[in-house]
């Protein structure tokens, strides 16, 4: 009996490194001081009622915030990890399958466990304020969203100490991914991890559209929504179309390895290409996805930090539209190599090109956003400035990899690895960054250090540069992606060398970003006025943080830049606000059953993955009568009294 | 004072930087931008064209943000125009429009030739390679010659060469940089590409394609010679090196490292064997297409056909 539990403790929680062993303990001692710290100020029933039951679509971006903070620092050690054992040749850090894991967890986690949940932050915190609503459309389901993403996410990152990480790679191509070559039970957290919370990111897609179209205050038309407003809605539409196709390749997937299927091995008819296909189907629009709501943000800062309307709205909105359009007709530059034949491979290389052409337009409407403004170097204005050469560059590389036949050159290198964190880094982390430094005030109430921002912004950049410029000369060495060694000969030390201590001066500034946030708790300067930046748009309006009904009053639009135009009126009439009427105000109910439901699709997951199908039977029955409890559930929401609003807005300093 | 020191800081890292790169550019090479052979040297004129109709974009764009921010700050003082409600401009708008239809126009044009034109050799392929990727080692049979070689391939220099590369593991990917560029081994499936060594000499190959534990060590030669060197270092073989077996074959293509090996013979149609113990008939109709594109003529096609 004893032996049998060894046995099986041997392969359940993974052994045999002193880093794994050295997570267990942290993960352990985190776990007994977050329960002895909630436990000691008895917030058990606080954490209940104000953030695992929210329903508030501030509050769950601020979850998303957290989440994707954590994931950025767990993908961000990766990268160090890696970047250590590729300083000098011949190194013996990590070994082998170590480093495969390490990629492959890195580059999962970085898209769909950092960029997308720090996304939808932004989506939640931003948009309904923007538009003038007091929440998203479908309250209960946006928690659910986030709560699917956090269990997924949860899923996949426990395999670091349970079972052993997936080593296929971020998009695990068979047959390396099939039964046959990877036998270990890491693929089944990837692909469950991912299921999980891709159903959540779908349902994210459909809510924000719905909300966009059907909730903005009165009077605002498309044509007058914000930037950033408009970037979601374009975003929108691409999960609503792209996330199905991953949902349905990694089910595929899952039935080749789970019911022994034939989708994608050569044998028995399937066919690896096909897989090939479609993840690429998914994967290219994926990375629009997480890029043009950066463009939204860009946009946003732009104009208001240059004190000046936005350049050309009708040419960035037709823009991005045309990106989203193009961005599911370029897959197959992902794999040029492949052997699909000189006509399809000119026609993929052309649509690829095409989508410069709108990127292209955006940077000159922004530049010109600028031309005859008024510039202020503040935070988000820094990091906007930093993304437009960053990006430029990395837009001109992707082009060059358009080149169907030079990228028979590129392809696999690390040419290629330089260009999409080019992009990724340059674009996706810098808007983000953009986007957290310029709503924080909003979501917290106070402005985010600036001297140590300012280190923090230097050293990223600077670490940008010095990571991954070499990286491009590599490719052109001939080295190729995921290698986790390399010999003396080949002359790649130096290059890899001063990559890796890019790659920990931006480690180092993330470093003072934390900093930054934990010094600017106790000691950032306070907003008061919510409208710390002179801003143009409805979030401003409102005090910091906003209170949970958003608007006491549903503002009335008459165009864009409203919140601008009406500050304009104010000045022109000299009055403050005229006093109004308030109603009683419509909120939904908050809501255990998202929570409870994601906890059993983790057990699903889990059972699933051991292949413990009594396990994943009983997760899936509970997810089902979650269903129901929610389908009987009549009483789910309520109004705040007049009197209340009252009280609220008084404390918040507003005139009511 | 602060600030001085950490700018201090910065500068010498950058300066140390340059100077590892600029002394990296001296010692070694960067084998895309030396191509020995036209493949190579087709893929490098495109690189180029590419990165100079870029750079027509990119660096008057890097230049105008840097005189915009500049000019345009808010200092008191500033005597630079501001224009709050200047938000449009049918002509400017126009040309920022235009310019990059007109440079993606051309590139696209140069792209489309190039791309219907390299799958095509100058002259009818003088020999046949047929490139295995195994875990984690490759395999080349001569089918021309009867003999086989792993980690190394020796070819003759100044004629182009058509590999058929498949895999009999997970999917990799054929490079050779300084002759051109890849193409992807696939199990069930054999595709073409030709190349050519200009000169002879030893070239630089490995897998590209990730393929588990021991995919970093997938390296090889290519190695140009002469053709009368190539004929005599062939009979040498043909003399010399063991057999490969059937069982021989089975014991190479489990997973491990190998080094460079020799065969003077191989079983009959094993490269024929390979592909299609790897689903090869489900995927006849196909290898007529995917001959990679750098295809030759279409009734030229791979053993796999003529061996049913
Ligand atoms: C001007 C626009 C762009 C063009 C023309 C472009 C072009 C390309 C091409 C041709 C490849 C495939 C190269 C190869 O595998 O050999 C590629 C890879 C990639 N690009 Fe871009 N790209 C652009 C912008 C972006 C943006 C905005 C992002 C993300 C924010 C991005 C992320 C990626 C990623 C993640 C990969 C490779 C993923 C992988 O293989 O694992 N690209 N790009
Ligand atoms: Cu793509």
């Amino acid at each position: 009996m004893w032996e049998k539990i060894k046995d099986f403790a041997s392969t359940f929680f993974v052994t045999g490194d002193p880093l794994i062993y050295g997570a267990d303990v942290a993960i352990v001692l985190t776990t007994f001081a977050i329960i002895f710290v909630l436990t000691y100020y008895k917030k058990w029933g606080w954490l209940w009622r104000e953030w695992l039951t929210t329903v508030d679509h501030k509050k769950i971006g601020i979850m998303y915030l957290i989440a994707s903070l954590l994931m950025l620092f767990r993908g961000g050690v990766d990268a160090l990890l890696m970047r250590l054992q590729l300083a000098l040749p011949e190194m013996h850090f990590l070994h082998s399958e170590h480093y495969n894991a390490i990629f492959t967890t890195h580059g999962t986690i970085m898209i769909l466990f950092m960029a997308m949940p720090m996304m939808f932050a932004l989506f939640n915190i931003v948009v309904p304020l923007q538009i003038g609503a007091r929440d998203v459309a479908y309250p209960f389901l946006n928690a659910l969203s986030f709560w699917l993403f956090f269990f997924g996410a949860l899923l996949f990152n426990i395999s670091f100490v349970i079972g052993g990480s997936p080593d296929s790679g971020w998009l695990a191509y068979p047959p390396l991914s099939e039964l046959s070559h990877s036998p270990g039970v890491g693929q089944n957290f990837y692909i469950w991890g991912i299921q999980i919370s891709g159903i959540g990111s779908l349902a994210t897609g459909i809510n924000f559209l719905v909300t966009i179209l059907k909730m903005r205050a009165p009077g605002m038309k498309l044509m007058d929504m914000p930037m950033f407003t408009w970037s979601v809605l374009a975003t929108c539409i691409l999960i609503i179309f792209a996330f199905p196709i991953l949902t349905v390749t990694l089910g595929l997937l899952f039935v080749d390895r789970f019911f022994g299927g034939h989708f994608f091995t050569m044998d028995g008819g399937g066919n690896p290409m096909m897989y090939v296909n479609l993840i690429w189907m998914w994967g290219h629009p994926e990375v629009y996805i997480v890029i043009l709501p950066a463009f939204g943000i860009f946009s946003e800062i732009v104009s208001t930090f240059s004190r000046k309307k936005i350049f050309g709205y009708k040419s960035m909105v037709f823009a991005m539209m045309i990106i989203s359009v193009l961005a599911f007709f370029t897959w197959v530059h992902h794999f040029f190599t492949m052997g699909a034949g000189a006509d399809v491979n000119a026609f993929f290389a052309v649509t690829t090109m095409a989508i410069a052409i709108p990127t292209g337009v955006k940077v000159f409407n922004w530049l010109f956003t600028m031309f005859r403004g008024r510039i202020q170097l503040k935070q988000p204005m820094l990091w906007t400035l930093a993304f437009i050469p960053c990006f430029a560059v990395g837009g001109a590389t992707g082009v060059m990899l358009a080149v169907a036949p030079a990228d028979y050159q590129y392809h696999n290198s690390y040419f290629l690895i330089a260009h999409f964190h080019q992009v990724l880094i340059g674009g996706v982390v810098f808007g983000y960054l953009a986007g957290i430094y310029y709503w924080w005030p909003k979501m917290f109430g106070f402005k985010l250090d600036e001297r140590l921002g300012k280190w923090g912004f230097w050293l990223w950049n600077i670490g940008f540069y010095v990571c991954f410029m070499p990286q491009y000369a590599l490719g052109f060495m001939g080295m190729t992606r995921r290698v986790y060694t390399y010999g003396w000969d080949l002359g790649w030390a130096p290059l890899n060398f001063t990559s890796t201590v890019g790659a920990f001066l931006m480690g180092a500034g993330f470093v003072f970003q934390i900093w930054q946030i934990a010094y600017s708790i106790k000691h950032g300067e306070r907003d008061r006025t919510g409208d710390p930046w002179n801003g143009r748009t409805l979030e401003w309006s409102i005090p910091s943080p906003a209170p949970h009904y958003n608007f006491a009053v549903i503002p009335q639009v008459k165009g864009p830049d409203a919140w601008w135009e009406m500050k304009k009126e104010m000045q022109q009439d000299g009055t403050k606000k005229k006093p109004v009427q308030l109603k009683p105000i419509h909120m939904p109910k908050n809501s255990g059953i998202p929570f409870i439901m994601s906890v059993f699709w983790f057990i699903a997951g889990f059972g699933f993955t051991f292949s413990w199908v009594w396990m994943a039977v009983f997760g899936l029955i509970g997810v089902g009568i979650c269903l129901l409890a929610r389908s009987f559930q009549y009483d789910t929401d309520y109004y705040i009294p007049v009197k209340e609003i009252e009280r609220t807005e008084k404390a918040l300093g507003r005139a009511v | 004072m602060r600030k001085p020191r950490l700018l201090r800081c910065i500068q010498l890292i950058i300066m140390a930087a340059f100077a590892i790169i600029v002394l990296a550019g001296c010692e070694n090479q960067f084998l895309v931008l030396e191509p020995r052979g036209p493949v190579a040297e087709t893929q490098y004129q495109l690189i180029v064209v590419s990165a100079i109709l870029c750079a027509i974009v990119v660096i008057p764009v890097i230049i105008l943000t840097v005189f915009v921010v500049y000019r345009y700050r808010d200092r008191p003082g500033n005597k630079a125009p501001y224009k709050p409600e200047w938000a449009h401009n049918t002509l400017l708008e126009v040309v920022w429009w235009g310019i990059p239809v007109v440079i993606i126009a051309l590139l696209g044009f140069y792209t489309v030739k190039a791309t219907f034109a390299l799958p095509k050799p100058p002259a009818p392929t003088a020999i046949k390679v047929q490139v295995t990727s195994l875990d984690w080692k490759w395999l080349f049979i001569y089918p021309e010659q009867k003999i086989a070689t792993v980690n190394y391939a020796p070819i003759p220099a100044g004629v182009p060469v058509q590999f058929e590369v498949t895999s009999d593991a997970p999917m990799n990917s054929f490079w050779v940089p300084q002759l051109g560029g890849q193409v992807y081994t696939m199990p069930g499936m054999a595709m073409r590409l030709w190349l050519q060594a200009d000169q002879p000499g030893e070239y630089f190959g490995q897998g590209a394609n990730f393929t588990g534990k021991g995919f970093a060590h997938m390296q090889f030669k290519v190695v140009a010679k002469s053709q009368a060197e190539f004929d005599k270092w062939a009979n040498q073989i043909k003399k010399t090196a063991p057999e490969l077996t059937m069982d021989g074959y089975r014991n190479l293509a489990k997973p491990g490292l190998a080094d460079v090996m020799s065969f003077s013979s191989y079983p009959e149609g094993l490269f024929e064997y390979i592909v299609n113990k790897n689903g090869g008939p489900n995927h006849k109709h196909h290898s007529n297409n995917h001959g990679t594109g750098h295809e030759t003529e279409k009734h030229d096609m791979s053993g796999m056909h003529k061996h049913h």
